[in-house]
């Protein structure tokens, strides 16, 4: 028997005391796991680099200069230039930008669709919860990426279309998910007497099993996360995503693959960016789902 | 068992269905007239009013559906609008290249992550282990299109021993097929065995810590034996059935690979057809591409619930 199965009284005495062991162990965690804490870091990294893009990059990133076209790195242009001159680093930076908009923004919608849709199947099961199923399946029937590319193409390229494109096709996966995770906690003594008690369907829904909940969606949104700034890049690149002269990650590489031969760093650093971030991205997640669901991996 | 198979098979029935329906109408919300882009750019109003008259674009949209369903049971998904080649034929000729693509890929990533699993299994905690894990980290978060340019970058460009891009049929020169497909079936492989390597590891763990691993140790048998001839055997079961799981990934995967290494498969076929307004083939291709993954799926369902008879329709053997 679990822990959380005791009675509500128990669980009530016991809140207080595990808020410190809490910190204490997310402290041992980070001392042993140096890595996620080094990829936390660089994820925040990005994330200062989003928000001030303006003045890390210092130059227009899509001011063009005849003289300066595709240079390799230099003092002045660090990462170099690009086939129409501009400073490829600037481009970068701002590129961070496009990347976490699409990542953050496209998953927040994944979950404000599918967690509802997954809660009221799992909470209300029957009929309901048969049909949401079979739309999921059906919904799952188109691989990811094709399921972007089809919706992407019916509302016209674009951040905003792509970043809802991808989204959706991030959202059956959570619909999934929160259903599974609701069938387990509807099951539990502590719904069944919170019911007894006499709380409706909404607020067991929001106060009973939503955050228990919370933790798991946690861990995969920073799965999903680094998913979702690698498909905004296979959008942009393919000419789906984000349109030029806008810096995306995607657009550059698609620019740079014309020029391989005689600009090659044009190709390293949106790449490496993107490496970095996921890399980033995933390392942290793995100390986080560690922190959070102490089961072993 | 049969009760089950039949529900399941039930139930992939009904996700084709609304499948069809979402296919169907989601082409039909592609913005632009299909009869203006049969028509030609140099066609008068007549002229795209005979093309709607001679599709049938003008009956109601749940009667075109049904005439499309009707046509595609029986195997006619219709005709490109830019080729007029038939739907089928063009993905009977672009889908075998993707199927050997997918299948060198395959090779690759059972190749490299099975041994590195059970390897990082058996030496649990030492660098063979974090090695092992690091490789399957970066295997994860390296973006495929950006491993295949700069395998390009060093491999074609730099050094010159493989050619960057293109197609050779391998019944016409096996080599230089396998020249030009080594690269994309490596950066295609790379994802798969990050999370092959994972899973083989894992499931390696369970397996080594079962009790009839320990009988196998106490009757006196070298690790050698125990890990050959007992453990490697059960702990692939649940690599299997992943690995029909990926095929979604692996589909979405040739999609990019073939658009940068520009092999003529099917993945190229689908980003074709959605550039160039073609709606027949977007309809079919798309169509053929859900209801070969709910078919794998069903398959895999089917397959998970032989070998483990305690998943029955209850469980949840999809988890994702």
């Amino acid at each position: 028997m679990s822990p959380s199965t005791t009675a509500p009284t128990a669980l009530l005495a016991r809140a207080p005391s595990t808020e410190p062991s809490r910190v204490a162990r997310a402290w041992r965690q980070a001392r042993h796991r140096p890595a996620s804490v080094v990829g936390a870091v660089i994820v925040l990294l990005f994330v200062a680099t989003a928000i001030g893009a303006p003045w890390i990059a210092g130059v227009d990133p899509m001011q063009t200069d005849w003289k300066l076209i595709r240079k390799a790195p230099t003092f002045a242009h660090p990462f170099g230039t690009d086939d129409l001159g501009r400073d490829t680093f600037a481009r970068v930076v701002w590129g961070t930008r496009i990347s976490m908009q699409a990542g953050v923004f496209s998953i927040l919608l994944a979950i404000a669709v599918g967690v509802p849709l997954g809660l009221v199947a799992g909470f209300y099961r029957g009929t309901l919860d048969q049909a949401i199923m079979r739309l999921t399946d059906a919904w799952l029937a188109f691989p990811f990426l094709i399921l972007a590319i089809g919706l992407v193409t019916i509302m016209g390229p674009s951040l905003t279309n792509a970043t809802v494109a991808i989204g959706l096709g991030a959202t059956p996966t959570y619909i999934r998910l929160t259903r599974g995770l609701v069938l387990a906690i509807a099951a539990e003594d502590y719904v069944h007497g919170a019911r007894a008690l006499g709380a409706g369907d909404v607020r067991l829904m929001t106060r009973h099993v939503l955050p228990n909940i919370v933790s798991s969606l946690l861990v995969q949104a920073t799965i999903s996360i680094p998913i979702a700034i690698i498909a905004e890049a296979i959008l942009s690149f393919l000419g789906l995503g984000v349109q030029p002269p806008a810096p995306s990650w995607g657009t550059m590489l698609n620019t740079a693959q014309q020029f391989l031969e005689t600009a090659p760093w044009m190709a390293w650093w949106p790449g490496l960016a993107i490496f970095s971030l996921t890399l980033s991205f995933n390392l942290a997640g793995d100390g986080l789902r560690d922190l959070l669901d102490p089961r072993d991996y | 068992m049969f009760d089950f198979l039949v529900q399941r098979a039930a139930i992939s029935v009904g996700t084709l269905f609304v499948i069809s329906m979402v296919v169907f109408t989601g082409v039909r919300m592609i913005p632009g007239d299909p009869a203006r882009v049969l028509a030609g750019t140099d066609a008068d109003a007549a002229g795209i009013d005979a093309i709607r008259e001679k599709y049938g674009l003008k009956d109601p949209i749940p009667l075109q559906y049904l005439r499309w369903v009707g046509l595609a049971l029986r195997g006619d998904l219709g005709h490109s609008i830019r080729t007029r080649e038939s739907v089928i034929d063009t993905v009977a000729t672009k889908l075998p290249i993707t199927i050997e693509l997918a299948f060198l890929s395959l090779l690759i990533a059972v190749g490299i992550a099975i041994p590195a699993g059970v390897l990082a299994a058996v030496r649990r905690n030492t660098v063979w282990d974090m090695l092992a894990s690091g490789a399957s980290l970066g295997g994860v978060s390296i973006p495929n299109f950006w491993l295949g340019i700069m395998l390009i970058l060093f491999f074609s460009v730099q050094l010159g021993w493989l050619p960057a891009s293109g197609f050779v049929p391998i019944w016409e020169s096996p080599l230089d097929n396998l020249r030009r497909m080594v690269m994309p079936a490596f950066v295609l492989g790379t994802a798969l065995a990050a999370v092959l390597m994972r899973q083989t590891r894992n499931s390696m763990i369970e397996v080594m810590s079962a009790d009839y691993i320990r009988t196998a140790y106490s009757k006196g048998l070298t690790t050698r034996a125990v890990v050959f001839r007992h453990a490697i055997r059960n702990s692939l079961i649940p690599v299997v059935t992943i690995l029909g799981l990926q095929m979604g990934a692996l589909i979405s995967g040739a999609v990019v690979t073939e658009q940068i290494f520009v092999v003529p498969g099917f993945g190229r076929l689908i980003v074709e057809s959605v550039f160039t307004r073609d709606y027949p083939l977007v309809q079919g291709v798309v169509l053929i591409t859900a209801s070969s993954y709910v078919l794998i799926n069903l398959l895999v369902d089917v397959s998970y619930s032989l070998l483990n008879p305690r998943i029955r329709i209850g469980g949840t053997p999809r988890e994702s």
